[in-house]
């Protein structure tokens, strides 16, 4: 066994259901069956799916929260510097008719309402976003679950907590939520390498676009993969070829991986040839971006 | 009538759906509110009538000529988005959430906040009717208000042209980008495929839509795939009285169609897909007891 360095690896795409999953979970049994140590982190807090594919013992949950203020109005004066200072609009006040209300739904925590206040009219108080669970799979490998609370807005501090809570000395996968938007960007921003998955249509190439612009910009490198290879057009292709862009593998369109994949089954268990492939493109992101220790 | 398309998983098929829909019948008003990657402009390749600039908050930045390093900003940021690289402050402009409280707690008025001002909001005509479409710059907070931007102008041209068909491509997820893409419209409909990940999203998108107490369809795009799944999802909704707006196999004429700029009922107008889409909407559309 060559020497594995410790190494983060976000599995993302513009587009939603490119693959992120097929890729992040196969990638995950193949090192996993590989001997490697292992975390998993699903960062897709509004609909996770990793664990669908595996079975493992629950570790611990964390509760994220966020400290939202409740408002004394025996104290308040009405002065309106909170909802001044709030940037997220949580704050409703009307001082004549002595009415002040916390929007907790649109509050982001940020406690510059606490710091606002002159009169000690505002406490704070958790609330709920959503949770982290670690489940351990192997005594090796682990998969940390982000799941954001149904209604929640934003998932960003759950995706941060669980990326944290992986730690740092060992492989670790990111499976990204879709999109550019700031939870990609939270996801990335800590990964070693980026593993782009997208498909060979119109919207998959234009999603692709997108993403690669902007890992660009964020200097991580990054390779591509082509799922559901054989459909669509070779636009995909073309684009990779004149920018350069390293396509490492593609899967084929194949109903069979799509009726395996629907029951929640690892494609690659039965695909020995998938794991070899897997296999050879981790170690190549690895020996040339896999952190080293000296 | 205001019928929104989401699903809680991404790639089942919602935006072809969409266009599919919004090829169906005259005089459509189409808003793609997938706005962290939207998409149907590609089929449609409406005209740019009007470009709205979108402020998608704001992010702080340190003049570091007046900055003395005291690290009081640091301290009062809850996103972690303040750190000091190589002794010196600095504000990560991807972590920071744009609250504002540095730049006042910052006894030397070194910090000031500046617009995110690169999204924008296009509106315009296409083959079929109107169409209105965001486009977040990459990195922002995919926060909704975009959406609700879009669903405003889709409201005013609706009430200057008389167009009563509207058509909501929303985005994945079931946060706040989805929030916004469902509050107030007749009918959802979610897409959802037969697989464990599609089975198990379609539970958490449907806790949403029941929550805001709105109208909810589903449609299980390539039922073939996996038809015990299918029906698996079929009992699930009947259990929750919701009801199937319909199911379509795995057809490749999908992607033929949007290979050729078309939507499948353009493409492909008297395939069998295209008249289960007929029925679907016909389904949808019916008066509702």
């Amino acid at each position: 066994m060559t020497n594995i360095k410790p190494i983060k690896i976000a599995i993302a795409s513009g587009k939603g259901g490119t693959g992120k999953t097929l890729l992040s979970t196969n990638l995950f049994y193949t090192l996993q069956k590989n001997n490697h140590e292992v975390t998993l982190v699903d960062c897709d807090a509004e609909e996770p799916n990793d664990t669908i594919f595996f079975s493992g013992t629950h570790q611990n949950t964390i509760d994220v929260t966020i400290r939202v203020p409740i408002i004394d109005e025996s104290k308040c004066t009405f002065c309106v510097k909170c909802h001044e200072y709030c940037s997220y609009k949580a704050i409703f006040i009307i001082p004549p008719s002595k009415i002040i209300k916390v929007m907790e739904d649109l509050c982001h925590g940020c406690g510059a309402c606490t710091y606002a206040c002159e009169f000690g009219a505002i406490t704070e108080k958790d609330v709920s976003l959503g949770k982290v669970n670690t489940f351990s799979i192997t005594d090796k490998t682990n998969i940390i679950e982000t799941r954001m609370r149904v209604g929640v807005y934003s998932p960003i501090p759950i995706i941060k907590r669980g990326i944290n809570e992986a730690g740092n000395n060992h492989i670790v996968l990111f499976d990204s939520p879709p999109g550019t938007s700031c939870s990609f960007i939270q996801t990335v921003n800590k990964a070693d390498y980026v593993l782009l998955v997208t498909e060979p249509t119109p919207f998959g190439l234009s999603d692709l676009k997108q993403s690669v612009e902007i890992i660009k910009t964020m200097n991580k490198p990054y390779g591509v993969v082509i799922n559901r290879a054989g459909l669509g057009d070779d636009k995909v292709h073309q684009y990779l070829k004149e920018n350069g862009i390293p396509l490492l593998l593609e899967i084929p369109f194949d109903k069979e991986i799509a009726a395996s994949y629907s029951k929640g089954e690892i494609v690659a268990e039965s695909k020995p040839e998938l794991q070899e492939q897997l296999l050879k493109i981790f170690n190549e992101i690895n020996q040339k971006y896999g952190v080293s220790n000296n | 009538m205001e019928l929104a398309i989401i699903s809680g998983k991404g790639g089942t098929g919602k935006s072809s759906i969409s266009a599919a829909f919004a090829t169906l019948e005259k005089n459509v008003l189409l808003a793609d509110c997938d706005v962290d990657a939207a998409n149907l402009h590609i089929i449609f390749n409406p005209t740019h009538e009007e470009e709205e600039v979108y402020i998608a908050g704001q992010t702080a930045i340190i003049d570091y000529t007046i900055c003395t390093n005291c690290g009081i900003c640091k301290d009062y940021c809850r996103f972690d988005a303040i750190h000091f690289v190589n002794n010196r402050i600095e504000i990560s402009e991807t972590t920071c959430d744009g609250c504002q409280l540095c730049s006042r707690v910052c006894p030397c008025e070194a910090i000031t906040m500046v617009d995110n001002d690169k999204s924008r909001m296009y509106s315009g005509t296409f083959r079929n009717g109107k169409m209105v479409y965001g486009r977040l710059a990459p990195g922002e907070e995919n926060s909704g208000k975009l959406v609700n931007m879009v669903r405003a102008k889709v409201k005013a041209i609706a009430k200057s042209n008389g167009l009563n068909n509207i058509i909501i491509d929303g985005p994945p997820g079931i946060g706040c980008a989805a929030i916004s893409s469902i509050t107030g419209v007749n009918n959802v409909l979610v897409v959802t495929e037969p697989t464990l990940s599609g089975l198990h999203d379609l539970e958490r998108t449907l806790e949403l839509v029941t929550k805001f107490n709105l109208k909810a369809w589903v449609l299980i795009n390539k039922f073939d795939l996996n038809p015990d799944m299918s029906l698996q999802i079929e009992k699930r909704c009947a259990n929750l009285g919701i009801d199937i707006a319909g199911k379509l196999p795995f057809e490749p004429v999908f992607v033929d169609a949007m290979v050729n700029c078309k939507s499948v009922l353009e493409w492909a107008p008297e395939s069998a897909i295209s008249k289960e889409l007929k029925l679907i909407w016909s389904r949808i559309n019916a008066p509702q007891a």
